[in-house]
């Protein structure tokens, strides 16, 4: 099983690349907005100028003697000249007949203009010029006399201006952006937050916990948090499905084993030849491992099922291991093996006591199991920081080193177990236990002597 | 010690009335509460077994009347389900211990006379032989009057041979009597606790003979 999510892409990437690049196409348009303003701007107040001095020109056109005279006013030359070093030219004609000026000014019939004001953009004597052409009709003797006047200036001083505000503008437009995308950033964030939270409140629940999802989501969401909660409902219904069938399972394979057992002891006292006897044992020794697998499966899907479902009381761990002890001491004085308990009164714990309780008396059976015989368990209750610990010795061979890391998994029973009954699922039992009341389970030997040491860390409450 | 056994399956009743009677119980069987019941009024017994599930009631049923009579009989409940739930159930309902099936017939004991010795209340059971003062049931040897500790093995050795003081018991029926089939044990291990239990009455007048080929016997110097 693959634990690795298949990404293709990223939400949030995706996100913050869109509004980056709406950002990026609004400064780029703020930036040709704000040159195309100022380049009409520029343009009309240089044409406004151009035209008020085509026009003062113009009036001082006048008949003399039959002849078109042109005064041309000082005015009408330095309202243009006065701040930049802009060149102007101009040029008078009279009926298509140049008069005066630069008689090679190009002309600007073909452009459009506003009443009787022609302007062109074009080149002259290499460089850029705007040029207005306006014309008045005089009145001679021998008929109207179209004056036309042409004034023009380069367009130095207006690139100039256009490259400042250019310049500003690119500032304006990159500035717009940085802040667009710090938001589009922030934006993206908050977008996914609830994916975040969501993912965290699910990875954080324990293996058991397959409650619904109860935390609020946006409604974008919701559907993917009603098809996880189906889920988790399905895959609970069919846990519980499986364990109850493993309960079911175990309950009637232990009567018949029952009987099986008794007569595999009848027989033995009856017979004689070592052979039968070592057989019957055999047959004996098979049943045990049966119904301690039923038996531990039953707990296991037991301890399953109340984990979800914890009775949490608060529980005095002295008194609770006592009475494991009470409950097993029969077992382990058939055997000779002395069970004793060492403890002081401690911080109480939260918990189910029937769990723990269980999960003791499997350990408390592995060891009295494994301990030789004649030899004693041990069983103390401590208080290491905010832990309260319940230690089971004893003096069996111990863990192989190896083994400790795996022994909690399922039907994992350790390399110096092999000619004793058990199925191995004790300290899974132990340690599924432990976890569900959010303490943890440490497998250790014990030092200068022989002997394991299985300890249950539960939290203080 | 005399035993009522309350259990519906016959095949499995049978065989458990037929083990105890080896170990020289007596076993009354009662298929239903309504017998079980017929059986109290009329017999005293030393231990009820008591199974769960049976087909005129429930047994946690039977427990709460027969503490209501103020019965004093010691009852082990026999459960086919092994959940600790169900146990403690039957333990605050006044169940003296509980056993899972399928059991040991040595934990059974062990069981049994746990509760005994806890139920006697100090009432001395005591057994003479020459001058040993014997109560199995709170595990005590008295050599005239000093007392003499054993460990738990060597008390069933010794209650084995004063149940019938002079009888030969052979080493493979002191195996099986004193030790749980899964315990892998061979018949020298019996030759162990026959000497540790030598050690500890050879100051009385009773001993331990070993009869070549056959076994021992507890007898009188």
């Amino acid at each position: 099983m693959t634990l690795e999510a298949n990404i293709s892409g990223s939400i949030r990437r995706r996100l913050t690349l869109q509004l980056l690049g709406i950002a990026a196409v609004l400064a780029a348009l703020l930036f040709v907005m704000v040159m195309t303003y100022a380049k009409q701007v520029a343009e009309e107040s240089q044409d406004n100028i151009l035209s008020a001095s085509a026009t003062s020109i113009l009036d001082s056109a006048a008949i003399q003697s039959g002849e078109v005279t042109v005064d041309i006013p000082y005015s009408a030359l330095s309202m243009l000249g006065n701040v930049s070093d802009d060149r102007v030219f101009y040029r008078v004609m009279a009926d298509g007949k140049y008069l005066t000026g630069y008689e090679s000014l190009p002309d600007a019939y073909t452009a459009k203009g506003r009443e009787n004001h022609r302007f062109i953009t074009s080149h002259y004597l290499g460089e850029s010029i705007r040029m207005v052409s306006a014309t008045r009709r005089l009145s001679n003797a021998s008929g109207p006399v179209e004056v036309t006047v042409s004034v023009a200036q380069t367009l130095k001083r207006q690139r100039e201006t256009l490259e400042r505000i250019s310049t500003n503008a690119a500032y304006l437009g990159f500035g717009f952006f940085i802040a667009a995308a710090v938001l589009g950033v922030l934006t993206a964030q908050s977008a996914v937050r609830p994916v975040q939270t969501l993912a965290n409140s699910v990875s954080r629940r324990g293996p058991q916990d397959l409650r619904a999802v109860q935390a609020p989501v946006p409604g974008e969401m919701a559907p993917l948090v009603v098809a996880l909660n189906r889920f988790m409902a399905r895959l609970k219904k069919s846990l519980t499905r499986s364990e109850e069938f493993i309960a079911e399972a175990a309950h009637r394979i232990r009567t018949p084993l029952a009987v099986l057992r008794t007569q595999a002891e009848i027989a033995l006292r009856r017979v004689e030849r070592p052979e039968n006897r070592a057989a019957l044992k055999e047959m004996i020794r098979a049943i045990d491992e049966s119904s301690r697998a039923a038996g531990q499966l039953l707990d296991h899907a037991m301890v399953s099922f109340r984990t979800d479902h914890l009775e949490v009381k608060e529980i005095n761990l002295l008194e609770l291991a006592d009475e494991t002890l009470e409950r097993l001491r029969p077992l382990a004085e058939m055997q000779d093996k002395t069970l004793s308990l060492h403890g002081e009164e401690l911080p109480s714990i939260k918990g189910d006591a029937i769990l723990i309780q269980n999960a003791l008396s499997n350990i408390l059976d592995n060891a009295i199991k494994y301990a030789p015989q004649g030899e004693d368990v041990k069983i103390t209750v401590t208080h290491e920081d905010k832990w309260v610990v319940l230690s089971v010795y004893d003096q069996g061979p111990g863990f192989a080193p190896e083994d400790i890391e795996k022994l909690t998994e399922r039907f994992s029973r350790g390399k110096n177990a092999e000619d004793t009954v058990g199925s191995g699922l004790g300290l899974t039992i132990a340690e599924e236990v432990t976890q569900a009341h959010g303490g943890h389970l440490k497998l250790s030997n014990r030092t200068n002597v022989r002997g394991a040491c299985v300890s249950f860390y539960f939290p203080q409450s | 010690m005399r035993f009522l056994l309350v259990e519906d399956n016959a095949k499995l009743a049978t065989s458990i009335a037929e083990r105890l009677t080896l170990d020289g119980h007596v076993v009354d069987h009662a298929a239903e509460i309504s017998t079980a019941e017929d059986f109290i009024s009329t017999a005293d017994y030393d231990m009820i077994l008591l199974d769960i599930m049976l087909p005129d009631g429930d047994g946690r049923d039977f427990l709460n009347e027969h503490r209501g009579r103020q019965d004093d009989t010691p009852v082990i409940v026999l459960t086919a389900r092994s959940e600790v739930s169900d146990r403690v159930g039957v333990l605050d309902l006044g169940a003296d211990d509980y056993i899972t099936k399928p059991f040991d017939f040595s934990e059974l004991e062990a069981r049994c006379r746990a509760v005994m010795r806890r139920k006697s209340g100090g009432v001395t059971n005591a057994k003479r032989f020459g001058d040993l003062v014997f109560d199995s049931l709170a595990g005590t040897l008295k050599i005239g009057s000093k007392t003499v500790s054993l460990r738990n093995k060597e008390l069933r050795l010794l209650e084995i041979f004063f149940s019938a003081p002079d009888v030969i018991f052979s080493k493979t029926k002191l195996v099986d009597r004193l030790f749980s089939y899964d315990e892998d044990v061979s018949e020298n291990a019996i030759e162990v606790y026959v000497a540790r239990l030598r050690r500890h009455i050879s100051s009385s007048s009773v001993q331990i003979i070993t009869v070549r080929g056959l076994g021992y016997r507890l007898s009188l110097t």
